[in-house]
């Protein structure tokens, strides 16, 4: 075995910054990397409407520290708006309102820059997106005119900022996210318990003659080296020895319960425990991990995407096609070479722990290798390839809201259909129609159950058949264009997730639609 | 786009002057679809009697901030605070009703009189204190307690007083349970009727306590950083007593325990132990974000608000849990949990429990900690015949010590009854009955 050099660089010794105490408890979810990211990051909030949902996105991203805001909104603080605005006082009355939640909001974190719009009367939302600015991300609130929704979604077309609409009225709100083309996550975070690769099935030589040398002389062990063979060893042995005397590897579920049995068998029990723990832990290990890795259908799909030219001189792109030739080449991906806590000897988990790191970074010169030999390959920071073949098996693509459009009518039969199943599946109730009602009055303040029936009829010309779809158009009649607070912070919570998601590139955004529905709690996301 | 576009001008939404409460009053009095007509009420009169009404927040840190300010704006005139602590630095970044020269004031004090200034007309009286410090008339004056806790304990401690509190004869007793969490990008919320839906306690077994590492593998075969710094913080501590008493939140006690953890990973090869995992291990710190704080709060006070106005039916006789995941998409599961017969504290049979006959009451002890159905850290235990062990008064103490030694199966019979409490977790008192695993070997 080639020598391994422990990474141990000493961390300093002073203790954690300001803003490292300040931001703590966020800084455990998306790192320092994440964090640099939303404070690099501008966010423009057009506000319409009852106007609270998007402001309660906004004071979701200003406490985590978002570099700078800007809300443009034209309306004058109304007795109505101190009724659901937490971030409006009484001497908001009669102001802008723009220029009044900007200032509450600002309170919140003195890192944050805030800026509203217009600041003079009648200025125009041109002047706003014309200006030499470059927004992260755009939101805006429904309802909105018709004039100011195209120009924002042509600007954010053109100038491929990721555009978030907000709706809330009543009970209902729903938020859509619209990508400027493909958005592909390497650092998804999956659950630390499914991310356990260890290729007991596929060996490479320096793991299995670590197992056999530990193994050698199994049974004339000391009680404390049989007590702690980490389970990982165990299950090599135990592998090897079956495929011995049966020809393969244990595959089926019939097979690996009589495996578990066969290396149950090898515990010592003669000792005042009755048993030894690490041979529960590698019982308990073998359906999880005697397993041939295969590959997920997320990470076919990277495989499978065609990148566009602007998109094939990317890092990720590049790096992508290089895991996908490793992967054809040796059928596996690139090991991420992490090993679970087992019981053992320090030192000997120590080892094991090295021979895994050992392969993983030599899967990773490898991709290496492959990445530099692409034109734009030497700009590549080995990091990131690093961070790519440890989360090869969880990268994921999201595609923009212009690739493979499906018709609105095709999602309501669909939707419909499993409805009229739901009660053999069990499954609840579609959430469309609350898509579909608030969707009616996009741009206007408010709207009576039938002019809300009629519009949605012009897309599903059933609609005034299914009794769902009236009685949720009843509903949203009754709210009358007003937001409850309860929702829209629930609304602006969820929003916010997904902005800071798509800010960091971190965890996993939903495609493209969230629907929630404040009378059976639930939610559902549909691509729309 | 060549044509001039003014800002939103002609959207703004439909008031009349001087209507400040218009948007909830567009469901308080008017009904929907999914209203349940018996119930609801569409005058004035709901309007003022939900004004009356008393609410209590329990918890005044991230949830509790975000529960405040959504339950003002719910229309709730007469809310009160409970919170012990203090404003720490690491809260600014979620608890925002809190600024830096707020640090080190009472949380339930600086966020009463926030939310009161901001909204007007509303009372939101304080109490810096702990839940434990009140008695049952204190709680018996609310209508309905919303709880935004980080501690399990604190929950079972009101979820049994709660379901003390419940008096047949006496339909004002029972005050509705809303209790929300959050970890990460996940949360729950949950709505409970005392006494006629599932519990907190029925739903134990949903939080179950992280597995602790054994002692032999702190003190004698670390392999991960966190168990480094498992051993500076149990052993080394104890060991050399750098200081009088460990104070988790004084950073010169966490560096002490950082070198310490340090110069151990390094002596074993270990990586990984900095000094943020070090404050998270020793804390048991759990990551915290506002927007996971503002869907899980605005979900409890969404069901508030439907319990109190009928607007619309709420979670809790049907389906009661909301389930919420935002790491992947955003994922959210809500359901019926049922309520459990064997329920210690609001069934009325005592729950099986297997143990083994030759475990010693010690070892029995140490057992109920870390079963996921139990979680009694401090328990005092009696059987149908007698006292077994009890922690507190002293006399009694030193007088049932003996029996630590002593095995189960001498202390009481395969499919005897015990009561078990935990002064923690109130006055309730935890049936079970013991079933032997194994045969007794008396010796």
């Amino acid at each position: 075995m080639t020598e391994v050099v422990t990474d141990q660089t000493p961390p300093l010794l002073n203790g954690p910054t300001d803003k490292e105490k300040k931001y703590d408890r966020q800084l455990r979810l998306w790192a320092a990397n994440g964090q640099q990211a939303l404070e690099d990051a501008h966010i423009l909030l057009l506000n319409s409407g009852s106007g609270t949902v998007g402001v309660e996105t906004l004071k979701n991203l200003v406490l985590p520290g978002i570099g700078k805001f800007t809300i443009a909104d034209s309306s004058v603080v109304t007795e109505a708006d101190l009724g659901v605005n937490f971030f409006l006082d009484e001497e908001s009355l009669g102001q802008s309102r723009a220029e009044c939640c900007v200032r509450l909001l600002q309170e919140l974190n003195p890192d944050v820059k805030g800026d509203w719009f217009p600041k003079q009367k009648g200025e125009e939302l041109e002047n706003l997106l014309s200006v030499d600015q470059k927004y992260t991300l755009i939101m805006y609130s429904l309802p909105i005119d018709p004039r100011s929704l195209a120009l924002v979604q042509e600007y954010s077309r053109q100038q491929k900022i990721p555009l978030v609409a907000l709706h809330s009225a009543g009970f209902y709100s729903y938020f859509r996210i619209i990508l400027p083309g493909s958005f592909p996550i390497v650092d998804t975070h999956p659950d630390s318990t499914a991310t356990t690769d260890l290729r007991l099935l596929n060996p490479w030589p320096e793991l299995s003659d670590f197992a056999a040398k530990l193994t050698d002389n199994i049974e004339n062990l000391s009680a404390l080296e049989h007590g702690h063979i980490p389970y990982v060893v165990l299950l090599l042995y135990y592998l090897k020895r079956w495929k011995e005397s049966h020809g393969n590897y244990p595959t089926t579920y019939q097979d690996k319960k009589a495996f578990r049995e066969f290396v149950s068998a090898g515990a010592r029990t003669d000792n005042p425990e009755g048993g030894e723990e690490n041979f529960d832990e590698a019982v308990a290990a073998v359906l999880k991990t005697v397993t041939v890795p295969s590959i997920p259908s997320s990470v076919k799909a990277v495989f499978d995407h065609k990148p566009d030219d602007a998109e094939s001189s990317s890092s990720f792109w590049i790096i992508a096609d290089a895991v996908k030739r490793f992967y054809e080449k040796h059928n596996e991906l690139p090991l991420p070479g992490s090993v679970p806590d087992m019981k053992a000897q320090s030192s000997v988990y120590v080892q094991l722990q090295n021979i895994y790191k050992a392969k993983a970074r030599q899967d990773v010169a490898e991709v290496l290798e492959t990445v530099r030999s692409h034109p734009h390959g030497n700009e590549i920071d080995i990091g990131e390839v690093e961070t790519f073949c440890k989360n090869a098996a969880f990268i994921k693509l999201i595609h923009g809201a212009d690739a493979s459009p499906v018709s609105i009518q095709t999602i309501a039969e669909n939707e419909f259909q499993s409805d009229e199943n739901a009660p053999l599946t069990m499954m609840p109730l579609s959430l469309l129609p609350i898509y579909l009602a608030l969707n009616a009055t996009s741009h206007v303040p408010s709207a009576s159950a039938s002019d809300i029936l009629a519009i949605i009829s012009k897309d599903i010309p059933d609609a005034a058949s299914n009794p769902r779809i009236v009685k949720v158009a009843e509903e949203v009649a009754r709210a009358n264009g007003g937001e409850l607070h309860n929702i829209s912070a629930l609304t602006g919570g969820m929003a916010s997730q997904e902005v800071i998601k798509i800010i960091t590139k971190q965890y996993i955004p939903i495609d493209n639609t969230c629907i929630f529905d404040g009378i059976t709690s639930r939610t559902q996301v549909l691509r729309i | 786009m060549s044509q001039p576009v003014m800002v939103a001008s002609t959207l703004q939404a439909p008031t009349v002057p001087d209507s400040r409460w218009i948007y909830l009053d567009n469901v308080r009095q008017k009904k929907g679809p999914f209203t349940d007509e018996e119930s609801f009420d569409a005058s004035g009169e709901a309007v003022s009697a939900m004004e009356k009404m008393k609410l209590l927040v329990i918890g005044a840190g991230g949830l509790g901030c975000e529960i405040l300010k959504d339950l003002a704006l719910s229309g709730f005139k007469d809310i009160h605070v409970i919170d012990m602590d203090t404003i720490d630095v690491s809260n600014l970044n979620r608890q925002f009703l809190f600024r830096q020269s707020d640090v080190g004031k009472s949380k339930a004090e600086v966020a009463a009189r926030f939310v009161e200034k901001r909204v007007k007309g509303v009372s939101i009286t304080p109490h810096n204190c702990k839940i434990q410090d009140k008695d049952d008339e204190f709680y018996m004056q609310f209508n309905i307690v919303i709880c935004g806790l980080d501690s399990i304990e604190a929950r079972r401690w009101i979820n049994s007083t709660l379901v003390d509190l419940v008096d047949n004869e006496n339909p004002e007793s029972l005050k509705p349970l809303i209790d929300g969490g959050t970890e990460g990008f996940k949360g729950q919320s949950r709505v409970i009727f005392p006494t006629m839906t599932s519990c907190i306690e029925c739903q134990l077994d949903m939080h179950a306590p992280r597995a602790a590492v054994p002692l032999c593998t702190l003190a004698t075969i670390p392999r991960q950083p966190e168990h480094c710094i498992e051993w500076a913080h149990i052993m080394a501590w104890e060991q050399e007593k750098p200081f009088p008493k460990l104070d988790n939140d004084d950073p010169e006690h966490i560096t002490w325990l950082y070198k310490k953890a340090l110069a151990r990973a390094q002596e074993f090869n270990i990586s990984g132990v900095t000094y943020s995992l070090t404050q998270g291990v020793v804390k048991n710190i759990i990551p915290a974000i506002a927007s996971t704080n503002a869907i899980i709060a605005a979900s409890c006070c969404n069901e508030a608000f439907k319990i109190a106005t009928s607007t619309n039916p709420s979670l809790g006789f049907e389906e009661n849990y909301m389930m919420y995941s935002g790491n992947d998409s955003i994922y959210t599961y809500t359901f019926k949990h049922e309520k459990k017969d064997d329920c210690p504290v609001c069934g009325n049979i005592a729950r099986n429990m297997e143990i083994d006959p030759n475990f010693t009451l010690e070892e029995f002890i140490e057992s109920l900690a870390a079963r996921p159905e139990a979680q009694l850290k401090k328990p005092s235990i009696r059987s149908e015949q007698k006292t077994i062990y009890m922690q507190s008064p002293e006399s009694l103490e030193l007088k049932t010590r003996p029996n630590l030694v002593k095995k189960m199966g001498e202390l009481v019979e395969d499919g005897e009854e015990i009561g078990v409490s935990d002064p923690s977790l109130g006055s309730v008192n935890f049936k079970y009955r013991l079933r032997f695993s194994k045969p007794f070997k008396s010796h």
